[in-house]
Protein backbone atom coordinates (compact mmCIF):
# COMPACT_ATOMS: atom_id res chain seq x y z
CA UNK A 1 0.00 0.00 0.00
CA UNK A 2 1.00 3.44 -1.10
CA UNK A 3 1.40 5.27 2.05
CA UNK A 4 1.60 8.49 0.74
CA UNK A 5 -0.70 11.15 2.07
CA UNK A 6 -3.11 12.04 -0.43
CA UNK A 7 -2.48 15.43 -1.75
CA UNK A 8 -5.37 18.42 -1.71
CA UNK A 9 -6.83 21.32 -2.99
CA UNK A 10 -6.52 24.29 -0.18
CA UNK A 11 -9.91 25.38 0.52
CA UNK A 12 -10.69 28.89 -0.06
CA UNK A 13 -11.78 31.07 2.72
CA UNK A 14 -13.59 34.14 1.74
CA UNK A 15 -16.74 32.16 0.82
CA UNK A 16 -17.12 30.45 3.51
CA UNK A 17 -16.30 33.39 5.70
CA UNK A 18 -19.16 34.95 3.29
CA UNK A 19 -21.77 32.00 4.07
CA UNK A 20 -21.26 32.23 7.77
CA UNK A 21 -21.87 35.70 7.90
CA UNK A 22 -25.22 35.38 6.12
CA UNK A 23 -25.68 32.48 8.07
CA UNK A 24 -25.57 35.07 11.21
CA UNK A 25 -27.60 37.50 9.83
CA UNK A 26 -30.38 35.01 9.07
CA UNK A 27 -30.19 33.43 12.47
CA UNK A 28 -30.38 36.97 14.02
CA UNK A 29 -32.87 38.45 11.59
CA UNK A 30 -34.98 35.33 12.66
CA UNK A 31 -35.12 36.28 15.86
CA UNK A 32 -35.51 40.17 15.83
CA UNK A 33 -36.52 40.11 20.16
CA UNK A 34 -33.09 38.89 20.55
CA UNK A 35 -31.30 41.66 18.27
CA UNK A 36 -33.02 44.73 20.12
CA UNK A 37 -32.96 43.16 23.91
CA UNK A 38 -29.36 45.00 24.07
CA UNK A 39 -30.98 48.19 23.02
CA UNK A 40 -34.05 47.99 25.08
CA UNK A 41 -32.23 47.19 28.25
CA UNK A 42 -29.76 50.26 27.21
CA UNK A 43 -32.63 52.64 26.62
CA UNK A 44 -34.90 51.38 29.77
CA UNK A 45 -31.80 51.97 32.42
CA UNK A 46 -30.85 55.31 30.87
CA UNK A 47 -34.74 56.26 31.41
CA UNK A 48 -34.55 55.06 34.76
CA UNK A 49 -31.61 57.54 35.93
CA UNK A 50 -33.74 60.75 35.64
CA UNK A 51 -35.72 59.52 37.94
CA UNK A 52 -33.46 58.28 40.65
CA UNK A 53 -31.01 61.44 39.97
CA UNK A 54 -33.57 64.04 39.69
CA UNK A 55 -34.30 66.24 36.14
CA UNK A 56 -32.16 68.64 37.08
CA UNK A 57 -29.97 69.39 33.97
CA UNK A 58 -26.80 70.28 35.21
CA UNK A 59 -26.68 67.49 37.62
CA UNK A 60 -27.40 64.70 34.92
CA UNK A 61 -25.07 66.39 32.72
CA UNK A 62 -21.93 65.41 35.03
CA UNK A 63 -22.71 62.15 34.91
CA UNK A 64 -24.20 61.20 31.71
CA UNK A 65 -20.77 60.08 30.26
CA UNK A 66 -20.33 57.59 33.21
CA UNK A 67 -24.08 56.63 33.01
CA UNK A 68 -24.28 56.16 28.88
CA UNK A 69 -20.89 54.03 29.86
CA UNK A 70 -21.79 52.36 32.16
CA UNK A 71 -25.19 51.39 30.94
CA UNK A 72 -23.21 50.45 27.45
CA UNK A 73 -21.32 48.18 29.25
CA UNK A 74 -23.91 46.40 31.02
CA UNK A 75 -25.90 45.80 28.08
CA UNK A 76 -22.94 44.46 26.31
CA UNK A 77 -22.59 41.85 29.94
CA UNK A 78 -26.00 40.98 29.51
CA UNK A 79 -26.12 39.50 25.92
CA UNK A 80 -22.30 37.64 25.93
CA UNK A 81 -23.10 35.30 27.95
CA UNK A 82 -25.03 32.54 25.74
CA UNK A 83 -22.89 33.36 22.61
CA UNK A 84 -21.65 30.25 22.11
CA UNK A 85 -24.41 28.03 24.54
CA UNK A 86 -26.60 27.06 21.97
CA UNK A 87 -23.80 26.25 19.04
CA UNK A 88 -22.37 24.05 21.52
CA UNK A 89 -25.60 22.49 22.48
CA UNK A 90 -26.67 21.67 18.94
CA UNK A 91 -23.58 20.85 17.40
CA UNK A 92 -22.73 23.44 15.70
CA UNK A 93 -19.24 24.04 17.49
CA UNK A 94 -18.31 20.51 16.75
CA UNK A 95 -18.72 21.36 12.98
CA UNK A 96 -16.87 24.92 13.39
CA UNK A 97 -14.29 23.01 14.91
CA UNK A 98 -13.45 20.10 12.89
CA UNK A 99 -13.99 22.63 9.60
CA UNK A 100 -10.42 22.67 7.82
CA UNK A 101 -10.31 26.45 7.84
CA UNK A 102 -8.71 28.16 10.95
CA UNK A 103 -11.38 28.62 13.64
CA UNK A 104 -9.76 32.32 13.45
CA UNK A 105 -11.41 33.64 10.79
CA UNK A 106 -14.69 31.09 11.56
CA UNK A 107 -15.21 32.73 14.78
CA UNK A 108 -14.97 36.12 13.63
CA UNK A 109 -18.88 36.21 12.21
CA UNK A 110 -20.45 35.51 15.63
CA UNK A 111 -17.92 38.07 17.26
CA UNK A 112 -18.97 40.73 14.37
CA UNK A 113 -22.96 39.92 14.61
CA UNK A 114 -22.79 40.21 18.66
CA UNK A 115 -20.63 43.54 18.67
CA UNK A 116 -23.03 44.79 15.81
CA UNK A 117 -26.36 43.77 18.17
CA UNK A 118 -25.07 44.83 21.36
CA UNK A 119 -22.13 47.60 20.51
CA UNK A 120 -22.51 49.38 17.29
CA UNK A 121 -26.52 50.30 17.57
CA UNK A 122 -25.81 51.32 21.08
CA UNK A 123 -23.05 53.56 19.76
CA UNK A 124 -25.20 55.02 16.95
CA UNK A 125 -27.98 55.79 19.18
CA UNK A 126 -26.30 57.45 22.27
CA UNK A 127 -26.14 60.78 21.15
CA UNK A 128 -29.82 60.60 21.48
CA UNK A 129 -29.90 59.52 24.99
CA UNK A 130 -26.84 62.21 25.42
CA UNK A 131 -29.15 64.72 24.95
CA UNK A 132 -32.00 63.27 26.87
CA UNK A 133 -29.73 63.28 29.94
CA UNK A 134 -28.67 66.82 28.96
CA UNK A 135 -24.89 65.86 27.37
CA UNK A 136 -23.72 69.41 25.90
CA UNK A 137 -23.10 67.79 22.42
CA UNK A 138 -19.62 68.75 22.10
CA UNK A 139 -19.37 64.96 23.12
CA UNK A 140 -21.15 63.43 20.98
CA UNK A 141 -19.18 62.83 18.32
CA UNK A 142 -16.36 61.37 20.93
CA UNK A 143 -18.99 59.31 22.54
CA UNK A 144 -20.05 57.41 19.57
CA UNK A 145 -16.35 57.02 18.52
CA UNK A 146 -14.94 55.67 22.38
CA UNK A 147 -18.21 53.56 22.56
CA UNK A 148 -17.85 51.74 18.96
CA UNK A 149 -14.25 50.76 19.80
CA UNK A 150 -15.28 50.05 23.37
CA UNK A 151 -17.72 47.97 22.84
CA UNK A 152 -15.65 46.12 20.46
CA UNK A 153 -12.79 45.23 22.62
CA UNK A 154 -15.83 44.22 25.47
CA UNK A 155 -17.51 42.08 22.88
CA UNK A 156 -13.88 40.26 22.45
CA UNK A 157 -13.55 40.05 25.83
CA UNK A 158 -16.54 38.95 26.80
CA UNK A 159 -16.43 36.15 24.08
CA UNK A 160 -13.32 34.72 25.52
CA UNK A 161 -15.23 34.56 29.10
CA UNK A 162 -18.53 32.93 27.36
CA UNK A 163 -16.19 30.24 25.25
CA UNK A 164 -14.55 29.59 28.66
CA UNK A 165 -17.12 28.93 30.72
CA UNK A 166 -19.81 27.37 27.28
CA UNK A 167 -19.44 23.90 29.13
CA UNK A 168 -20.09 24.54 32.50
CA UNK A 169 -24.38 24.06 33.38
CA UNK A 170 -24.45 27.92 35.00
CA UNK A 171 -21.65 29.61 33.71
CA UNK A 172 -24.20 33.23 33.56
CA UNK A 173 -22.45 34.35 37.15
CA UNK A 174 -18.88 33.15 36.18
CA UNK A 175 -18.75 35.33 33.39
CA UNK A 176 -19.69 38.39 34.51
CA UNK A 177 -16.84 37.74 37.77
CA UNK A 178 -14.27 36.82 34.77
CA UNK A 179 -15.06 39.25 32.17
CA UNK A 180 -16.00 42.63 34.32
CA UNK A 181 -12.11 42.93 35.99
CA UNK A 182 -10.96 42.98 32.14
CA UNK A 183 -13.92 45.82 31.10
CA UNK A 184 -12.52 48.11 33.66
CA UNK A 185 -9.53 49.67 31.10
CA UNK A 186 -12.09 50.27 29.09
CA UNK A 187 -14.53 51.59 30.83
CA UNK A 188 -11.88 54.10 32.41
CA UNK A 189 -10.63 55.30 28.92
CA UNK A 190 -14.12 55.85 27.33
CA UNK A 191 -15.66 57.68 29.82
CA UNK A 192 -12.24 59.65 30.05
CA UNK A 193 -11.96 60.34 26.65
CA UNK A 194 -15.95 61.60 26.61
CA UNK A 195 -15.70 63.65 30.12
CA UNK A 196 -12.31 65.13 28.14
CA UNK A 197 -14.26 66.15 24.89
CA UNK A 198 -16.44 67.84 27.35
CA UNK A 199 -14.06 69.79 28.66
CA UNK A 200 -12.42 71.11 25.92
CA UNK A 201 -9.25 68.74 26.01
CA UNK A 202 -8.41 66.99 23.26
CA UNK A 203 -10.08 63.07 23.10
CA UNK A 204 -8.01 61.99 20.64
CA UNK A 205 -4.95 60.29 22.60
CA UNK A 206 -7.68 58.48 24.92
CA UNK A 207 -9.41 57.02 21.68
CA UNK A 208 -6.16 56.30 20.58
CA UNK A 209 -5.31 54.05 23.46
CA UNK A 210 -8.96 52.32 23.04
CA UNK A 211 -8.68 51.86 19.52
CA UNK A 212 -4.82 49.88 20.68
CA UNK A 213 -6.89 47.99 22.91
CA UNK A 214 -9.51 46.58 20.13
CA UNK A 215 -6.78 46.57 17.57
CA UNK A 216 -4.74 44.10 19.73
CA UNK A 217 -8.32 42.59 20.93
CA UNK A 218 -8.95 41.92 17.08
CA UNK A 219 -5.74 40.34 16.89
CA UNK A 220 -5.14 37.75 19.49
CA UNK A 221 -8.93 37.20 21.15
CA UNK A 222 -10.07 35.26 18.65
CA UNK A 223 -6.91 32.92 19.02
CA UNK A 224 -7.55 33.24 22.79
CA UNK A 225 -11.51 32.04 22.28
CA UNK A 226 -10.19 29.31 20.08
CA UNK A 227 -8.46 27.32 22.28
CA UNK A 228 -10.79 28.42 24.64
CA UNK A 229 -13.72 26.92 22.99
CA UNK A 230 -11.12 23.39 22.16
CA UNK A 231 -10.56 22.67 25.84
CA UNK A 232 -14.80 23.27 25.85
CA UNK A 233 -15.69 21.12 24.01
CA UNK A 234 -12.81 18.56 24.76
CA UNK A 235 -14.18 14.79 26.55
CA UNK B 1 -4.50 3.61 -2.04
CA UNK B 2 -3.43 6.11 0.17
CA UNK B 3 -3.78 6.84 3.38
CA UNK B 4 -6.91 9.50 4.73
CA UNK B 5 -6.16 8.62 8.28
CA UNK B 6 -3.87 7.32 10.89
CA UNK B 7 -3.84 6.88 14.47
CA UNK B 8 -1.08 5.32 16.21
CA UNK B 9 -0.73 3.85 19.65
CA UNK B 10 -3.83 5.52 20.82
CA UNK B 11 -4.69 5.64 24.26
CA UNK B 12 -7.70 7.12 25.68
CA UNK B 13 -9.13 7.05 29.37
CA UNK B 14 -12.33 8.83 30.26
CA UNK B 15 -13.69 8.97 33.93
CA UNK B 16 -11.23 7.22 35.42
CA UNK B 17 -11.38 4.09 33.16
CA UNK B 18 -9.65 3.22 30.31
CA UNK B 19 -11.72 3.34 26.98
CA UNK B 20 -8.66 2.68 24.39
CA UNK B 21 -5.57 1.30 25.13
CA UNK B 22 -3.20 1.07 21.99
CA UNK B 23 -5.07 1.21 18.95
CA UNK B 24 -3.44 0.90 15.73
CA UNK B 25 -5.77 2.35 12.95
CA UNK B 26 -4.94 2.99 9.07
CA UNK B 27 -7.93 4.42 7.26
CA UNK B 28 -7.29 4.36 3.66
CA UNK B 29 -9.28 5.53 0.66
CA UNK B 30 -12.14 2.58 0.11
CA UNK B 31 -12.40 1.53 3.37
CA UNK B 32 -15.58 1.69 5.91
CA UNK B 33 -14.67 1.05 9.23
CA UNK B 34 -17.09 -0.23 11.49
CA UNK B 35 -16.45 0.57 15.49
CA UNK B 36 -18.61 -1.68 17.31
CA UNK B 37 -19.14 -1.48 21.45
CA UNK B 38 -21.89 -1.66 24.08
CA UNK B 39 -22.82 1.72 25.29
CA UNK B 40 -19.86 3.56 27.18
CA UNK B 41 -17.66 1.58 25.33
CA UNK B 42 -15.92 4.91 24.15
CA UNK B 43 -17.25 4.66 20.63
CA UNK B 44 -18.12 8.48 20.94
CA UNK B 45 -14.98 9.38 22.35
CA UNK B 46 -12.95 7.58 19.81
CA UNK B 47 -14.42 9.27 17.10
CA UNK B 48 -14.07 12.78 18.43
CA UNK B 49 -10.51 12.41 19.12
CA UNK B 50 -10.27 11.04 15.44
CA UNK B 51 -11.85 14.18 14.55
CA UNK B 52 -9.91 16.21 16.46
CA UNK B 53 -12.76 17.34 18.31
CA UNK B 54 -10.84 15.91 20.99
CA UNK B 55 -7.46 16.90 21.19
CA UNK B 56 -5.64 16.98 24.92
CA UNK B 57 -6.85 13.69 26.68
CA UNK B 58 -5.60 10.64 25.07
CA UNK B 59 -1.92 9.54 24.55
CA UNK B 60 -0.57 8.82 20.89
CA UNK B 61 -0.91 10.07 17.40
CA UNK B 62 -3.49 10.74 15.53
CA UNK B 63 -3.42 12.11 11.63
CA UNK B 64 -5.68 13.15 9.28
CA UNK B 65 -4.62 13.85 5.96
CA UNK B 66 -7.88 15.44 4.06
CA UNK B 67 -10.50 17.12 5.53
CA UNK B 68 -12.92 15.36 6.97
CA UNK B 69 -16.57 15.36 7.68
CA UNK B 70 -17.30 14.74 11.14
CA UNK B 71 -21.31 13.77 11.89
CA UNK B 72 -21.59 13.41 16.12
CA UNK B 73 -24.97 13.13 17.57
CA UNK B 74 -26.18 16.56 17.69
CA UNK B 75 -27.25 17.50 14.11
CA UNK B 76 -26.05 20.99 13.67
CA UNK B 77 -29.55 21.94 12.85
CA UNK B 78 -30.95 24.95 13.12
CA UNK B 79 -34.00 25.37 14.00
CA UNK B 80 -35.06 28.78 12.87
CA UNK B 81 -33.58 28.19 9.35
CA UNK B 82 -35.21 26.00 6.69
CA UNK B 83 -33.90 22.40 5.55
CA UNK B 84 -32.29 24.27 2.66
CA UNK B 85 -31.11 27.26 4.01
CA UNK B 86 -29.49 25.13 6.86
CA UNK B 87 -27.10 23.56 4.26
CA UNK B 88 -26.68 26.19 2.01
CA UNK B 89 -25.38 28.21 4.78
CA UNK B 90 -23.98 25.18 6.67
CA UNK B 91 -22.65 25.68 10.28
CA UNK B 92 -19.00 24.71 9.25
CA UNK B 93 -19.39 26.96 6.20
CA UNK B 94 -18.66 24.29 3.71
CA UNK B 95 -19.75 24.66 0.34
CA UNK B 96 -22.56 22.11 -1.20
CA UNK B 97 -23.12 23.96 -4.31
CA UNK B 98 -26.54 26.02 -5.61
CA UNK B 99 -29.77 25.53 -4.26
CA UNK B 100 -30.57 23.42 -7.24
CA UNK B 101 -27.58 20.29 -5.70
CA UNK B 102 -29.38 21.36 -2.31
CA UNK B 103 -32.84 20.12 -3.53
CA UNK B 104 -32.03 17.52 -5.20
CA UNK B 105 -29.96 16.24 -1.88
CA UNK B 106 -33.00 17.08 0.30
CA UNK B 107 -35.07 14.98 -2.10
CA UNK B 108 -32.44 11.87 -1.59
CA UNK B 109 -32.91 12.15 2.01
CA UNK B 110 -37.30 11.79 1.49
CA UNK B 111 -37.46 16.00 2.68
CA UNK B 112 -39.11 16.46 -1.18
CA UNK B 113 -41.73 19.35 -0.22
CA UNK B 114 -40.18 20.79 3.09
CA UNK B 115 -37.50 22.48 1.05
CA UNK B 116 -38.61 26.07 2.88
CA UNK B 117 -40.27 24.62 6.25
CA UNK B 118 -38.67 26.08 9.56
CA UNK B 119 -36.66 23.55 10.98
CA UNK B 120 -38.35 23.56 14.05
CA UNK B 121 -41.38 22.17 12.42
CA UNK B 122 -39.75 18.73 11.28
CA UNK B 123 -40.15 15.74 13.60
CA UNK B 124 -36.57 14.77 15.06
CA UNK B 125 -36.05 12.06 12.34
CA UNK B 126 -36.81 14.59 9.51
CA UNK B 127 -34.29 17.07 11.22
CA UNK B 128 -31.55 14.60 11.69
CA UNK B 129 -32.13 13.75 7.77
CA UNK B 130 -31.39 17.46 7.13
CA UNK B 131 -27.86 16.83 8.41
CA UNK B 132 -27.52 13.87 6.72
CA UNK B 133 -28.40 15.18 3.21
CA UNK B 134 -24.55 16.82 3.31
CA UNK B 135 -23.62 13.14 2.35
CA UNK B 136 -25.43 13.43 -0.39
CA UNK B 137 -23.37 17.38 -0.84
CA UNK B 138 -20.09 17.00 1.05
CA UNK B 139 -16.53 16.87 -1.19
CA UNK B 140 -14.70 15.36 2.12
CA UNK B 141 -12.85 12.48 1.56
CA UNK B 142 -13.28 11.45 5.12
CA UNK B 143 -15.77 10.79 6.86
CA UNK B 144 -16.69 10.26 10.51
CA UNK B 145 -20.08 9.14 11.49
CA UNK B 146 -21.05 8.83 15.09
CA UNK B 147 -24.60 7.12 14.83
CA UNK B 148 -25.94 8.15 11.49
CA UNK B 149 -29.10 5.56 11.42
CA UNK B 150 -30.17 7.19 14.91
CA UNK B 151 -33.90 8.34 14.22
CA UNK B 152 -34.20 7.26 10.62
CA UNK B 153 -36.79 4.48 9.23
CA UNK B 154 -35.63 1.40 7.79
CA UNK B 155 -36.05 2.95 4.11
CA UNK B 156 -33.73 5.99 5.27
CA UNK B 157 -31.05 3.71 6.11
CA UNK B 158 -31.30 1.97 2.87
CA UNK B 159 -30.49 4.98 1.08
CA UNK B 160 -27.90 5.66 3.95
CA UNK B 161 -26.04 2.74 3.03
CA UNK B 162 -26.15 2.86 -0.24
CA UNK B 163 -24.66 6.23 -0.10
CA UNK B 164 -21.54 4.83 1.89
CA UNK B 165 -21.02 2.48 -0.42
CA UNK B 166 -21.20 4.92 -2.96
CA UNK B 167 -18.78 7.03 -1.21
CA UNK B 168 -16.29 4.27 -0.51
CA UNK B 169 -16.66 2.71 -4.27
CA UNK B 170 -15.24 6.99 -5.07
CA UNK B 171 -12.43 6.88 -3.05
CA UNK B 172 -13.86 8.00 -0.10
CA UNK B 173 -13.56 6.60 3.36
CA UNK B 174 -16.10 5.98 6.51
CA UNK B 175 -15.50 5.42 9.85
CA UNK B 176 -18.67 4.82 11.26
CA UNK B 177 -20.21 3.80 14.62
CA UNK B 178 -24.15 2.20 15.00
CA UNK B 179 -26.01 -0.53 17.04
CA UNK B 180 -27.28 -1.61 13.61
CA UNK B 181 -25.44 -4.22 11.77
CA UNK B 182 -25.14 -3.01 8.46
CA UNK B 183 -26.72 -4.97 5.63
CA UNK B 184 -26.05 -3.51 2.28
CA UNK B 185 -22.44 -2.37 2.76
CA UNK B 186 -20.04 -4.44 4.07
CA UNK B 187 -17.09 -3.20 6.40
CA UNK B 188 -13.26 -3.53 5.66
CA UNK B 189 -12.28 -3.12 8.85
CA UNK B 190 -14.33 -3.71 12.20
CA UNK B 191 -12.93 -2.08 15.78
CA UNK B 192 -14.39 -3.35 18.50
CA UNK B 193 -14.32 -2.12 21.58
CA UNK B 194 -14.15 -3.73 25.06
CA UNK B 195 -17.00 -4.00 27.42
CA UNK B 196 -15.92 -1.77 30.30
CA UNK B 197 -19.19 -2.61 32.12
CA UNK B 198 -18.87 -6.72 32.18
CA UNK B 199 -15.73 -8.39 33.94
CA UNK B 200 -14.31 -8.69 30.84
CA UNK B 201 -10.70 -7.41 30.95
CA UNK B 202 -11.00 -3.64 30.75
CA UNK B 203 -9.71 -1.62 28.74
CA UNK B 204 -8.41 -3.24 25.71
CA UNK B 205 -9.68 -3.04 21.81
CA UNK B 206 -10.78 -6.56 21.66
CA UNK B 207 -10.46 -7.00 18.13
CA UNK B 208 -9.33 -5.06 15.04
CA UNK B 209 -10.69 -7.60 12.06
CA UNK B 210 -9.70 -6.78 8.23
CA UNK B 211 -12.26 -8.34 5.91
CA UNK B 212 -11.06 -10.14 2.90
Amino acid sequence: MNREPRPQQPTSLAPVFARLCMRQVLLRARRPVEVFQPFLFFALVILLFPLGLGPAPERLAVFAPAILWITALLANLLGIEGLFRQDLEDGTLDQLLSAPQSLYFLLLPHLLAQWIVSGVVLAVCSPLFAYGLSMSSGGAWVLVGSLLLGSGAMTILGALGAALTVGLRRGGMLVSLLVTPLYVPILIFGTGAVDAALEGRDAQPVLALLGGILAAGIALGPLAISAALRISVEN
Amino acid sequence: MSVLLEAIDLEIERGGRCLIDGLRLEVAEGDLVYVQGVNGSGKTTLLRVLAGLSRFSHAGTVRRFVDCLYLGHQSAVKTLLSPRENLLLHASGESFGGTDAVDTALKEVGLYGYEDVPASRLSAGQQRRVNLARLFLSARPLWLLDEPFTAIDSDGIGVLEQQLARHVRGGGAVVMTSHQPLQRVAASKTVILGDHNAARQPGTVVGLSDAP
